[in-house]
């Protein structure tokens, strides 16, 4: 790629000098870096260093995060079988009403997760909508059980990866899926041959950022799935609870929490979001 | 000083301006006392009052305190009340993290503790009610609960307070009393997450208070039981060290302590102190 200076240049390299960044500029984005940096800084400032191997030895922060990372993981799992093949629906096929499918679908990215959590109880609880009848013929009651938790993580968690594969697919080629289908190949072979790997990298960045926003989830999870250490108290329950009775206890989560989401953004920056 | 040199100058104090206003704008959200106090003595010598009461009060007392709220509005004109209902752990975690508050009313002298021992309290807290545990199950009490020991039967559904909350530790206090081991499906935030969860059904019983046993009218059913008496709360009721309006504040104190207040909280299923 050649940048706009090297054109404007004949191709010379001359490098262009950086301007002074002007103070009303400096100044608010200073500002705006501190607001959102210092209260991580104080999260580390306050760390109860001295007792933190014991707070984080003990065997409910495992549990927590235990049930954190595997309730994230299966809802991102959850996410991916059914969120890029909707997301595939909303890039590649035209339906009337599909600006609403796309508005209901981003609905719950920006639905207060508690409303979403009531939204859940009322369909799939045990005298549900829905639910009434998983309980009738299948025995099947989701509320206060691991899966409701991955039900709440989904919910909140899946928009994001629909959204973004779906953006990938619109940024990508059809032209290639169409070769492929001149050429004899099925649409759900050129689909699975062609365009998957095409957006590979769209549909795992949107898996992390899912999975991110999974293991977050606070909202939906405590009205749907409620609070049971080790059946559904995963870690952003135990900071909240913890923060009542045990601020450091609560401050050591957080830590791990903390640690967790920087190792993701880490991940993330240098396999896909590296600016060139 | 060049032409540039004197416009970004310009433009550096229009944009500190705009920082400082937007500032300023925080401090105002953040501040919550928006009307002066003033205690002018009327004619009839009591001090008039004005201005907004801002109570923190256990989920438990939300019904009445609420009623509360009202005739203390109808009694003082020019006066609000605010509340924050709650659970009373997270509302004094809330206190000494420096929400401003004038009244604290918790549902258990432990949790008032945590605000007297933080010296947030402005004087010695108060009894001002008792309150007892009940069974709240579903409508026409299908699962035929009649004890504290029913709850321990396989397949049913119990949704117990959180023990750091006052009704979790009432729970706790009176099942031990009783001997008995129940797991429940959930352990609740406040006593009002608790009995929503009957209330809708997912639940098939909970230990909740009286008073949210009668709040919730035909939606749950009541079953005592004799070990409640083993864990009866009293819920102590204190002005805080910081009030923005203590004057209000203490008029509201004695409304709750008064004779027509005691009756709100009886007629709620509140035990007198």
């Amino acid at each position: 790629m050649t940048s706009t200076a090297e054109t404007l240049e004949g191709g010379s390299k001359r490098r262009v000098r950086p301007r002074m960044v002007p103070l009303p500029l400096l100044l608010p984005a200073l500002l705006g870096l501190a607001f959102l940096v210092v209260p991580l800084i104080a999260l580390l400032v306050r760390t109860p260093w001295r007792t933190l191997p014991d707070q984080l030895t003990s065997p409910e922060v495992w549990d927590a995060l235990r049930l954190s990372l595997l309730c994230a993981t299966a809802a991102t799992a959850l996410s991916l079988v059914l969120g890029v093949p909707l997301a595939w629906l909303l890039a590649r096929t035209d339906f009337p009403g599909r600006g609403l499918v796309r508005a209901l679908v981003t609905l719950p990215l920006v639905l207060p997760p508690v409303v979403g959590g009531v939204a859940l109880l009322l369909a799939l609880g045990r005298n549900g909508v829905v639910g009434q009848w998983l309980d009738d013929w299948f025995g099947l009651t989701l509320p206060f059980t691991t899966a409701g938790v991955v039900v709440a993580e989904t919910f909140v968690a899946m928009p994001f990866l629909v959204i973004s594969v779906e953006g990938t697919l619109r940024a990508a080629d059809p032209r290639y899926e169409e070769a492929a289908t001149t050429l004899g190949a099925s649409r759900f072979t050129a689909f699975r041959r062609v365009t998957l790997p095409l957006i590979a990298p769209g549909i795992a960045a949107g898996a992390v950022l899912a999975w991110a926003r999974a293991l977050g989830e606070f909202g939906a999870t405590i009205t749907f799935a409620g609070n049971f250490p080790g059946r559904t108290q995963t870690m952003p329950l135990s900071v909240y609870l913890a923060l009542q009775s045990d601020p450091a206890a609560a401050i050591a989560l957080s830590l791990v929490l903390l640690a967790v989401s920087i190792t993701v953004l880490a991940a993330l920056r240098d396999r896909w979001m590296a600016t060139p | 000083m060049t032409r540039y040199a004197r416009r970004s100058r310009r433009t550096a104090v229009q944009a500190t301006g705009a920082g400082v206003a937007v500032l300023l704008l925080l401090s105002a959200c953040s501040s919550s006392s928006d009307s002066e106090t003033s205690t002018a003595s009327d004619s009839s010598g009591s001090p008039k009052l004005s201005g907004t009461v801002t109570v923190f009060a256990a989920a438990s007392l939300q019904e009445s305190f609420t009623e509360l709220g009202k005739q203390f509005e109808k009694e003082h004109p020019g006066t609000k009340v605010t509340f924050s209902f709650g659970g009373s752990d997270t509302l004094a975690a809330n206190i000494t993290g420096g929400a401003p508050a004038d009244v604290f009313a918790a549902a258990s002298p432990k949790t008032m503790a945590i605000v007297t021992d933080a010296k947030d309290t402005a004087d010695t807290p108060v009894t001002f009610v008792r309150n007892q545990l009940e069974i709240a199950t579903l409508p026409g009490n299908p699962d035929k609960i009649s004890s504290l020991k029913d709850l321990g039967k396989s397949g049913l559904k119990v949704v117990l307070c959180d023990k750091t909350v006052p009704c979790g530790a009432a729970a706790d206090k009176a099942l031990t009393a009783a001997g008995l081991k129940v797991t429940p499906v959930s352990y609740e935030q406040d006593v009002k997450g608790a009995l929503t969860k009957v209330e809708l059904k997912e639940a098939d019983a909970a230990l909740v208070y009286r008073t949210d046993v009668k709040a919730a009218g035909d939606k749950v059913e009541g079953v005592d039981f004799p070990e409640a008496a083993d864990a009866i709360n009293d819920y102590p009721i204190a002005l805080l060290k910081d009030a923005p309006n203590p004057d209000a504040a203490k008029a509201f104190m004695e409304l709750v302590r008064s004779a027509e207040g005691q009756e709100v909280l009886t007629e709620a299923g509140f035990l007198k102190p």
